[in-house]
């Protein structure tokens, strides 16, 4: 009995070490003060949105709403595809395209049910938006291999400086299957040319049974997504399990290795493997520990928010505040608690004006004000 | 050959009853464990406990209890606004997960006997095609 009770203890020291929080310890904000004022409401969880104008955006609702809204009043905009709701899927991320201007194109990604399997996958779709409703309407890509899990759909959409468009999966509930085969859909950063062809030097382009438009692979679930302002790389965020949530830069072909190396454990807190660090295997630029659940990104580049320039900004779902990152060599160097009790933070985007927008459940969009407001 | 071809009736009818049964609350609770790994645990937690102020508990719920019909409800259609759970106030958004009726059911079975909750009558699924989005 004695034995058992040192294993015990023995273990729970082991765990206890494991879980030790990491990265510098998170502040309260100091300085200014910063309000939020809502700009759209009535919205239960925002997903994705971008904007077309100063005055104009575009906003999804998970439940398979796209509303196209100007000066805070939606519409909705007809013309989407069949949206299979299901867990965490739905009707997820929308940009515009980089030459929206002129083309009108507007993509988007969403649950879908199509295919003959039972169950869905995550899609990336393009359209022409025409007032409020979608012409045009194409399914670019569609990840195979459909289930009825209801976890870890991703997704977002980004472009790089050559206009390659990069959309997320996430692992689709599969992580023993899916995460570190590039002949299986989920758990990858893609790479697409806008109009859904596949870039022939993507990394997989030339291996036989790869799926040719993967770009990355090892991910788990990315719901963040953003092109650097200066250097232009694509920058993710993942979900972790409970602990174990990352910021990584992406690159052609690597592997960031989910499940094989993880800071996370599994919700039940029984570990999920040893290794945290193993050759061949991308390090996260950042990783949570424990978990803020993150839920979309934006740098802050305007001077609306003096202490915030250059910083990133990260939504927490789970801690229902926004983390401020000071990030310099690529190292986070310090962490703010920003709009702490603000709600479930679903995404956020700097506006054409250089104001920061939040998507909040059950809230709508928020911009964010410093108090006082500058002139 | 009639008596071949009675058997052969005796088989399909037996086999459609089957297949119109209630599986036994013990599948049912089974499967409902799957559905609940899947698509409640992230915020009512393990344990069932939930999260103080946001995610309400299952565990010992005397919201859940009482309210059986609206629990199945929220969880076919959503729930929003104020609830009242073991004195706590909760004000947040459940969203409809996209569960078919059997899966509501299964999930039902397994939240009313886990963490000490103990039903006296196990959820049909024709319990959950009766209720109507209010």
């Amino acid at each position: 009995m004695k034995k058992f009770t040192f294993t015990i203890a023995l273990c729970s020291l082991f765990f206890s070490s494991c879980a030790q929080d990491h990265g510098p310890k998170i502040q309260d904000e100091l300085g200014p003060k910063y309000i939020y004022e809502t700009v759209v409401d009535g919205i239960d969880i925002p997903w994705g949105m971008t904007f077309l104008s100063a005055t104009e955006m575009l906003v999804t609702e998970k439940s398979g709403i796209l509303y196209y809204v100007l000066d805070g009043v939606k519409s909705e905009i007809s013309g989407l595809p069949e949206i299979y709701v299901r867990g965490q899927g739905g009707l997820l991320d929308v940009t515009i395209a980089p030459d929206f201007e002129t083309s009108k194109v507007i993509f988007f990604t969403a649950s879908s049910s199509d295919g003959e399997a039972a169950g869905g996958h995550t899609a990336l779709y393009r359209a022409e938006l025409e007032g409020t409703s979608l012409q045009n309407l194409k399914q670019l890509y569609k990840g195979e291999g459909n289930t009825k899990k209801g976890q870890h759909w991703g997704s977002r959409i980004s472009f790089d400086a050559e206009g390659h468009l990069y959309f997320s999966i996430g692992d689709r509930g599969n992580r023993e299957v899916n995460p570190q085969d590039t002949t299986r859909d989920g758990g990858k950063i893609y790479r697409l040319n806008q109009d859904g062809s596949i870039p022939t030097d993507n990394p997989f382009y030339y291996e036989k049974g790869s799926k040719q438009a993967i770009y990355s692979y090892g991910h788990r679930n990315p719901q963040g997504m953003l092109t650097h302002p200066e250097t232009g790389a694509i920058w993710v965020h993942e979900h972790g399990p409970r602990g174990g949530d990352e910021i990584n830069v992406i690159g052609a072909g690597k592997n960031y290795g989910w499940p094989t190396i993880t800071y996370g454990i599994n919700y039940s807190g029984t570990p999920i493997t040893s290794d945290t660090d193993l050759p061949g295997l991308e390090q996260p630029l950042y990783y949570w520990l424990p978990s803020i659940a993150p839920s979309g990104m934006a740098f802050s580049t305007s001077d609306n928010y003096p202490n915030w320039k250059g910083n990133l900004l990260v939504g927490s779902l789970k801690f229902e505040y926004l983390e401020r990152l000071v990030i310099t060599d690529n190292e986070v160097k310090e962490r703010h608690k920003v709009l702490e009790g603000v709600g479930r933070i679903r995404n956020i985007k700097q506006g054409p004006y250089g104001s920061l927008y939040l998507g909040v459940e059950g809230k709508g969009i928020l911009k964010i004000i410093p108090q006082p407001p500058l002139n | 050959m009639k008596y071949l071809l009675s058997i052969y009736c005796i088989g399909v009818f037996s086999f459609l009853g089957y297949m119109q049964q209630e599986k036994p609350l013990k599948q049912s609770i089974l499967d409902g464990e799957e559905i609940y790994q899947d698509f409640c645990l992230q915020c009512h937690l393990d344990n069932g406990k939930g999260v103080e102020n946001a995610f309400p508990p299952l565990a010992k719920s005397d919201y859940l209890q009482n309210n059986i019909e609206a629990s199945i409800r929220g969880i076919k259609y959503g729930l929003r606004g104020e609830i009242t759970v073991n004195g706590n106030t909760y004000n947040g958004v459940m969203v409809n997960q996209g569960l078919d009726e059997e899966e509501v059911a299964d999930v039902m079975n397994y939240i009313l006997n886990s963490w000490g909750n103990k039903a006296e009558n196990q959820i049909t699924v024709a319990q959950v095609l009766e209720v109507q989005k209010q």
